[in-house]
């Protein structure tokens, strides 16, 4: 698990904005992604009654989680699978460690998974002379890159084409330099021909997974490449890296999230596969891995559950609220400092790696709630932003500055002649101050303001001072 | 007074920022109120809705200037707010703030379900739409994320402005987008703000529009500061302004 720097969110989110690839490369975000999922919804009728069965239905599965993973554990037993449960980063990668040396692993494929990312496992597996190989393009341009995902869907979303060429022609040095790499189709087919040989070479294919079926025992991924059926097929093990709220009760339901998955992460009806695994592979199969193993994450998660905070964990890993938040179309993923951007990164980062650990991030959204207007599962992300935002003045994590200044404020707000008499007296004077002027290029104690924009002048008289004259004179 | 039936008096939430920086748009709302045919009442002990400290996790505070703000305008059968910031805070956050408090809860429920924007008190509440004016101008509309999300205020302001002679309404670009406003969120992140609001004022740009106008005057502020930094002589103004024909007022930013 890499240690979170979120704490240098505002640091970081000014290189960001300087950064002219970087914003050339988020700008896919509205030129595509919203109106994409726009479309998407659009074409279904029942897109908005859809978000409500999602809603419900994940709000049952969180009412029931144990119920949902025994039985889910029970069904993958009995198609001659393994579930680890892991409550920790570190336990998980011990897990993964034991079954890949269990099978005499040298190479490891990996599809795409986020709790891949949550417990370091690439890192991890490296030190211990194991080489993980990303199969996912977006996966493989940033393990070329030595970097982390920006966005949850999207992990390369922060890097432009020609980025990506440079890369492979560096990375590729095998290969001759005269070729064009132009058009996306021949970078796809240039890293389709460097994977080719390495899923024959993995002795495990690790994954992640979009949903657990209880009823079934099966795990599912959504992907559009197909990377993830070679990962998890050609291996003699497939091991499956997954969070416990994962979980549905039936194939069903599984079919409800999907209904709204795709059409809320790339406006697509459906992804170009979806992919059921369970077990090993049966005596009927022509293919299949040997060894199936289920490692199941909790990582703090469990501790959320019946609190005001477990509506976070009704997230199906969509991406939406990232691809419609401004702040994020602003700064990218890498800001946030740790595993999960954008607005429910926001909201994840402080659950999981704690408050203290994360303080900017909750607070650096404007509320501005176009997050949860996409939201697939209505999760109500202004509202549990705000509740991280009290529990960090609760705590005095909220830096000293802002608490007394507010402190000093609310105090005025909460006696009326007082702030009448404050407000008389700051209007007066920023309009004695401003000498005629409309606005003010600069001034004293509001250079947050002014550093980026003019300050319009106060009319002169406060509203409530006029109001009474008006009155008098009636 | 005492003869005005309660349902024909509404009380005006000046809200902090019209009262300090341009208590012009309140009597434009009065103005508004007026014609409409109300009784407008200011109660005095009005202050800022709280935003403020709710927004900075100051709970606290919030909860007792949500009690304040109700008691001072329990009385009315309609409170109205020149923006859909201070009435979404009033509307949909105080019944938040207050549901733990047996004696609060039912008061602060109450209150919200009175509360209005001004443009959907005017269009939802009033049915008033005898709008004569007219402002030979082409305006451009920004939504504010509040009136917008919060308070399902979107046709309202564009109905009333279809009335104003020789007015020409834009769309913008990206229209459900947030200008980066977002009250202490400007300050606390200057260079986020900063480039937020410029993709706002590029799409601004990017209509033609000579006039720019809102319903909130946080965003109108953000915006008018912006467009007048990067030299642009686009007119920024309170919707309520122009409905009520108080537009020889300099726009936000000008000097009279």
């Amino acid at each position: 698990m890499f240690q979170p720097s979120s704490n240098a969110f505002s640091e970081k989110s000014t290189e960001a904005i300087a950064d002219p690839q970087l914003q050339e490369a988020l700008s896919v975000l509205r030129v595509q992604s919203i109106p994409n999922r726009s479309k998407a919804a659009a074409n279904l009728p029942e897109f908005e009654s859809l978000r409500d069965r999602a809603r419900d239905l994940k709000n049952h599965i969180l009412g029931h989680l144990d119920q949902y993973l025994l039985q889910f554990e029970a069904q993958v037993q009995a198609s001659g699978g393994e579930v680890h449960w892991c409550a920790d980063a570190e336990t998980a990668r011990q897990t993964v460690l034991k079954l890949c040396r269990e099978a005499e692993a040298k190479t490891v494929t990996k599809g795409k998974t986020m709790i891949g990312e949550e417990i370091g496992i690439n890192d991890f597996l490296a030190e211990n002379g194991i080489e993980p190989v990303e199969t996912d393009l977006g996966e493989y341009i940033i393990q070329l890159r030595h970097e982390t995902p920006s966005h949850i869907i999207g992990p390369a979303l922060h890097v432009t084409k020609r980025q990506v060429e440079e890369t492979f022609r560096k990375s590729h040095s095998d290969l001759p330099a005269s070729r064009s790499l132009e058009e996306p189709s021949a970078l796809m087919a240039e890293a389709r021909a460097k994977l080719r040989d390495r899923y024959f070479e993995a002795d495990v294919g690790i994954t992640g997974a979009n949903f657990l079926i209880a009823e079934t025992g099966s795990t599912v991924i959504v992907t559009n490449e197909g990377n993830g059926d070679l990962t998890q097929t050609l291996p003699k093990m497939h091991i499956v890296l997954a969070s416990i709220e994962k979980v549905v009760p039936t194939l069903e339901d599984a079919m409800t999230l999907l209904r709204v998955l795709p059409r809320s992460a790339t406006g697509q009806e459906l992804s170009v596969y979806v992919t059921f695994s369970t077990g090993p592979r049966r005596q009927t199969d022509p293919d299949g891995p040997k060894a199936f193993h289920v490692v199941l994450l909790d990582n703090g998660r469990s501790a959320y559950l019946g609190g005001p905070m477990q509506e976070m964990l009704r997230c199906i890993r969509c991406g939406a609220c990232m691809d419609h938040c401004p702040v994020y179309h602003s700064v990218g993923g890498h800001a946030y400092g740790w595993v999960y951007p954008g607005p429910i990164g926001s909201i994840l980062t402080p659950a999981l790696v704690g408050v203290a650990n994360a303080e900017p991030l909750p607070n650096a959204s404007t509320l501005c709630g176009r997050c949860e207007s996409v939201c697939p599962v209505r999760i109500p992300i202004p509202k549990l932003l705000r509740h991280w935002r009290e529990e960090e003045f609760a705590r005095a994590i909220t830096p000293a500055v802002q608490r007394s200044g507010l402190r000093f404020w609310a105090w005025f707000a909460k006696r009326p002649a007082l702030y009448r008499f404050a407000a008389r007296w700051a209007a007066r004077v920023l309009h004695w101050k401003a000498g005629g002027r409309g606005r003010f290029k600069s001034l004293p104690l509001a250079g947050g303001w002014t550093r980026h924009r003019d300050l319009p002048v106060p009319q002169g008289k406060t509203f409530h001072d006029q109001w009474r004259a008006r009155k008098a004179s009636r | 007074m005492a003869s005005i039936p309660p349902q024909r008096r509404v009380a005006l939430f000046v809200t902090c920022l019209v009262d300090l920086f341009r208590p012009s748009v309140g009597f434009a709302a009065v103005k508004l109120l007026e014609q409409a045919g109300y009784v407008v009442d200011v109660p005095e002990a009005q202050t800022c809705c709280g935003q403020p400290a709710y927004n900075s996790g100051d709970r606290a505070d919030s909860i007792d200037i949500a009690r304040n703000t109700i008691a001072a305008f329990e009385p009315y059968e309609y409170i109205v707010a020149p923006s859909g910031s201070c009435s979404g805070m009033l509307r949909c956050h105080y019944p938040e703030l207050l549901a733990d408090d047996p004696e609060w809860a039912p008061r602060a429920q109450a209150f919200a379900a009175r509360c209005y924007e001004l443009t959907q008190f005017l269009v939802e509440v009033a049915g008033f739409d005898a709008i004569e004016v007219s402002l030979k101008a082409r305006c451009t509309y920004h939504d504010s994320c509040s009136s917008l999300r919060e308070m399902n205020v979107k046709a309202q302001p564009r109905r009333l402005l279809g009335k104003v002679k020789s007015l020409e309404l834009t769309e913008l670009g990206d229209a459900e987008a947030c200008c980066g406003f977002g009250g202490t969120f400007c300050v606390k992140f200057p260079d986020i703000s900063n480039n937020m609001v410029e993709r706002k004022t590029a799409d601004i740009v990017a209509t033609g529009a000579d006039h720019l106008l809102a319903g909130d005057l946080g965003c109108l502020m953000n915006i008018a500061g912006k467009l007048q930094r990067q030299g642009s002589s686009i007119k920024v103004r309170h919707v309520a302004e122009v409905l009520a024909g108080m537009t020889e007022e300099p726009a936000i930013g000008e000097a009279e």
